[in-house]
């Protein structure tokens, strides 16, 4: 090893022998930042494009009809009229009925696995709730078509018309044949879908409880109940909101589980056991076959309500978020 | 004593609930998934593999064409997402720490993350299918990339501001140049986590139906011609499920079996692959 | 501080590093506060004071650290060579191929051990096989590590324990051959046996680098240093031979540090 050292390893070389070499990092670097920077133009431009190439193509539909297309609730191919009311309402008020059941069924689930839980059933049974959320909509949408509609028609809804069908105002939410496809049935299936979603960000936000807090609560004699009440939810509040907001988001433009079990009807489903459409069951639908011209431009235009309405949507849950974590910070 | 007994009904009452909660909750999604596999396995066979898909009313078959062609298409999205997202997510940890620019494109990949996914199949349409005079393998893969770049971005950025600043000041301190700083020693340090995130990406695109419909479209044949419309499992399952024949609802259950499972699987896969390298 | 200004005249002929009217900001927060010293040729300088004094701020303005973070600022001179690497035309990599440093906690790459030393060797220099494997050796020979290390240098750089990490980012620093070796708190994360072992090393660095080390451990200080910097609240308060200024410390405030008073 000696000889190594002697060798003259230990010549120090002038800093300039070293210049062309800075000058190859300097182009390379610059060249990294301009690679890395046109790509993230590129995500920034794809959403531009989408706005912007929907607009194009939705323009003859708003032309035709003007901003009347948003309210007007006729759908007709052969008369070459469209509107959007009929399958906005589907789109919102299937989404709504999959929150009000899988709202409250995600926090129960949520609950159990952050405090009620063996501590050795945690993962599993948590590991299992994230690989739900990941199973693809279109699984939902056949179990949807095959087995719960038909089950639904046949032993669900007639128990509920029997129970609340002569019931003023609540009767006329159930009214009508039971045929299983129906508003209902796609608003359970959405909720279904949503369920180990919006659950699985609900059980990560309470695990950012710090330990501390909780213990502090049950240190002055406070039931789990009381814990979760009063310091886990409040404490957490924001991130549950956007967590059920991104739900809502996913359940506003799902396709697939809707399709196959909202009955594909073109008109505005006073009860919930009527058939009726979505934005995107329409698009799945109708779009394949339009002609070109004011119908597939209506699609179009329906492709930008959609899209408008989860931009909103997923605009305001981060908003929140945002604001929330700032006031956190001060 | 009063006051805490009601307390404590009220606790019991809430944890019961959540309890039947939970039950309910699993109960629904084992049985969907019960009937999935006990249709789904039913479906598979040696001719489902092997077979294209058969003419409407005709008995046997299977979906060669379509496993084919969502092996094909969703190995394209990979391939393309792959990079874009790891650079773009680079660039919004590296340089984009206080920029208008990357908050904005932050922003457009959160939304991106949850848009309808239909949607985007409308814009693919608008921008390649009319353009380029007809559906194609290429458009799906176009369309499937849209939603898996932003969610590559997301985990990319996300694990590289894990990376402790000390061991980045220590690549600095040799004298590296940036892009080898953050190719191999940042990115490097976190490659589990950032493959994990590819990993999930490909698990939500192998599923996506909407996106395909308009795009890819489906052809009955088997094809490798990306330039062609192009088979694949979502839209035959969709296709098939929706219609009157048995045989074809048969081989729809099959396919969906087959990409559930290649979904779990895949999605355990990322799982462990995180937990293992980050375990110590 | 005529303490501070007769010390650093009385090395300047033999200075590898000179600081003069250094100030650093951070934002608008001042973090140091007209800095002048010398770092000498071939010794070792140790930086002592209390947490939040600026003593790791200003090694980090030796190798222009600081520059990674929009906001922090460096305004005066530090001469190397006679060039100021404050001068924005300065370039920082090169600066920091000559200016090398070990951190707190060991911060082995995410390569292989043979990796880490030539990852850094490979950026300035052609080398063939040979002269690679060759430098390697070399270079972990420094650091105390090769008969460690010797049988496994395919095997990852975190497979190390957490003293054979430190000697090996040691031996990456000096494997680029720099003249100024900057050591941040390098034992602070390590047990006594590990820490005894990189003492001993930089008493034998010493002899071909310049080195200038953070520590918070007076002692350490004390046993391998040969000029001692006592810093607080961003100022330079004293500077001279560590035996002198350990023994016999001309301003009070040092004293008080370190007779432990306060601090």
């Amino acid at each position: 090893m000696s000889t190594l050292e002697m060798s003259g390893m230990a010549v120090r070389r002038p800093l300039d022998v070293q210049a062309p070499q800075i000058d190859v990092f300097k182009r390379q670097d610059r060249l990294f930042h301009r690679l890395t920077l046109l790509f993230a133009v590129l995500v920034l431009a794809a959403l531009a494009g989408i706005l912007i190439s929907l607009t194009i193509e939705a323009l003859p539909t708003f032309r035709a009809f003007g901003a009347a297309f948003l309210w007007s609730d006729v759908w007709s191919v052969p008369d070459d009229r469209f509107g959007a009311l009929i399958s906005i309402y589907g789109t919102i008020s299937t989404s709504l009925i999959a929150l009000l059941i899988g709202v409250p069924v995600s926090f129960g689930i949520a609950l159990f696995l952050t405090e009620s839980c063996p501590v050795w059933l945690r993962r599993p049974l948590g590991t299992a709730i994230e690989l739900l959320a990941g199973i693809p909509s279109i699984i939902y949408g056949i179990w949807g078509l095959f087995i719960f509609a038909p089950l639904f028609a046949s032993h669900v809804q007639p128990w509920l018309q029997s129970l609340f069908g002569d019931l003023p105002l609540i009767g006329g939410l159930v009214a009508g044949p039971p045929i299983g496809v129906s508003i209902l049935a796609a608003g359970i299936v959405l909720a279904l879908m949503v369920i180990p979603f919006i659950a699985s960000v609900m059980r990560d936000v309470f695990e950012t409880v710090p330990p501390v807090l909780k213990e502090s609560a049950y240190g002055v004699g406070c039931t789990t109940w009381e814990v979760v009440w009063n310091i886990v939810l409040p404490y957490t509040r924001v991130g549950v909101i956007g967590g059920i907001m991104l739900g809502l988001g996913r359940a506003l433009g799902e396709t697939m589980a809707v399709t196959f079990v909202i009955g594909n009807a073109n008109r505005i489903a006073t009860s919930l056991f009527s058939p009726g459409n979505s934005i995107a069951s329409v698009l799945a639908n109708e779009f394949g076959e339009a002609d070109p011209g004011l119908h597939t431009s209506s699609l179009f235009a329906l492709g930008l309500v959609l899209f408008v309405i989860t931009f909103l949507v997923l605009g305001l849950s981060r908003w929140l978020v945002q604001r929330a974590n700032a006031r956190q910070g001060n | 004593m009063n006051v805490y007994g009601r307390r404590l009904l009220i606790n019991r009452l809430g944890i019961g609930v959540s309890m039947i909660a939970m039950a309910f909750g699993l109960a629904a999604l084992m049985w969907i998934l019960w009937t999935l596999f006990s249709r789904g396995f039913a479906a598979l066979s040696w001719d489902f593999f092997t077979h294209d898909t058969p003419a409407p009313g005709s008995a046997a078959g299977g979906l060669r064409n379509a496993i084919v062609g969502s092996l094909l298409i969703v190995g394209l999205t990979t391939g393309v997402s792959t990079p874009i997202g790891i650079l773009a997510g680079i660039y919004l940890a590296e340089f984009g720490d206080t920029s208008k620019f990357a908050a904005s494109t932050r922003f457009v990949t959160d939304i991106m993350l949850s848009a309808p996914s239909i949607v985007i199949g409308l814009f693919v349409y608008a921008l390649m299918v009319v353009t380029l005079g007809g559906f194609s393998g290429w458009a799906g893969s176009v369309a499937l990339s849209l939603i898996a770049i932003p969610v590559v971005v997301r985990t990319t950025e996300n694990m590289l501001r894990l990376v402790p600043a000390s061991l980045r000041e220590a690549a600095f301190a040799v004298g590296a140049p940036r892009w080898q700083v953050s190719l191999k020693v940042s990115l490097r340090s976190v490659r589990a986590g950032v493959v994990t995130g590819i990993l999930l990406a490909i698990a939500r695109v192998t599923g996506e139906t909407a996106p395909l419909l308009f795009t890819a479209l489906n052809n009955q044949f088997f094809s490798t011609d990306m330039s062609q419309p192009m088979g694949n499992l979502p839209v035959v399952i969709f296709q098939f499920a929706m219609s009157p024949y048995d045989n074809w609802v048969h081989l729809a259950w099959g396919g969906a079996l087959l990409i559930a499972l290649l979904v779990l699987a895949i999605n355990v896969g990322a799982r462990l692959l995180f937990r293992q390298t980050n375990t110590p | 501080m005529p303490a501070t200004s007769r010390s650093a005249a009385q090395i300047g002929e033999h200075a590898a590093l000179q600081v003069r009217n250094l100030d650093f900001y951070y934002g608008h927060f001042k973090g140091l506060n007209a800095v002048n010293l010398d770092i000498a040729r071939h010794r070792v300088t140790a930086f002592i004071g209390p947490s939040g004094c600026g003593k790791s701020t200003l090694l980090r303005t030796f190798n222009r650290m600081y520059d990674l973070y929009p906001g922090q600022r460096a305004e005066g001179e530090i001469l190397f060579r006679g060039m100021n690497l404050l001068d924005k035309k300065q370039d920082v990599n090169l600066v920091r191929a000559k200016i090398g440093m070990v951190f707190q906690k060991p911060t082995p790459f995410p390569m292989t051990i043979y990796d880490n030393i030539a990852f850094g060797v490979r950026l300035y220099e052609r080398f063939s096989k040979s002269e690679m494997d060759d430098r390697v050796e070399w270079a972990l020979r420094k650091a105390a590590l090769w008969e460690e290390v010797k049988d496994k240098l395919s095997q990852s750089g975190l497979s190390l324990s957490g003293g054979q990490q430190q000697r090996l980012c040691i031996a990456r620093a000096v494997a680029v051959k720099p003249e100024i070796v900057l050591l941040d708190e390098p034992t602070s994360a390590l047990d006594p046996i590990s820490t005894a072992k990189v003492e001993e090393l930089i008493n034998e660095l010493k002899s071909e680098y310049s080195i200038a080390i953070v520590t918070h451990n007076m002692q350490q200080a004390g046993r391998i240093s040969d000029y001692t910097a006592f810093m607080y609240l961003g100022e330079l308060i004293e500077f001279g031979p560590t035996s002198q200024l350990f023994v016999k410390p001309t301003v009070k405030h040092t004293e008080d540090y370190i007779t432990g008073r306060f601090g």
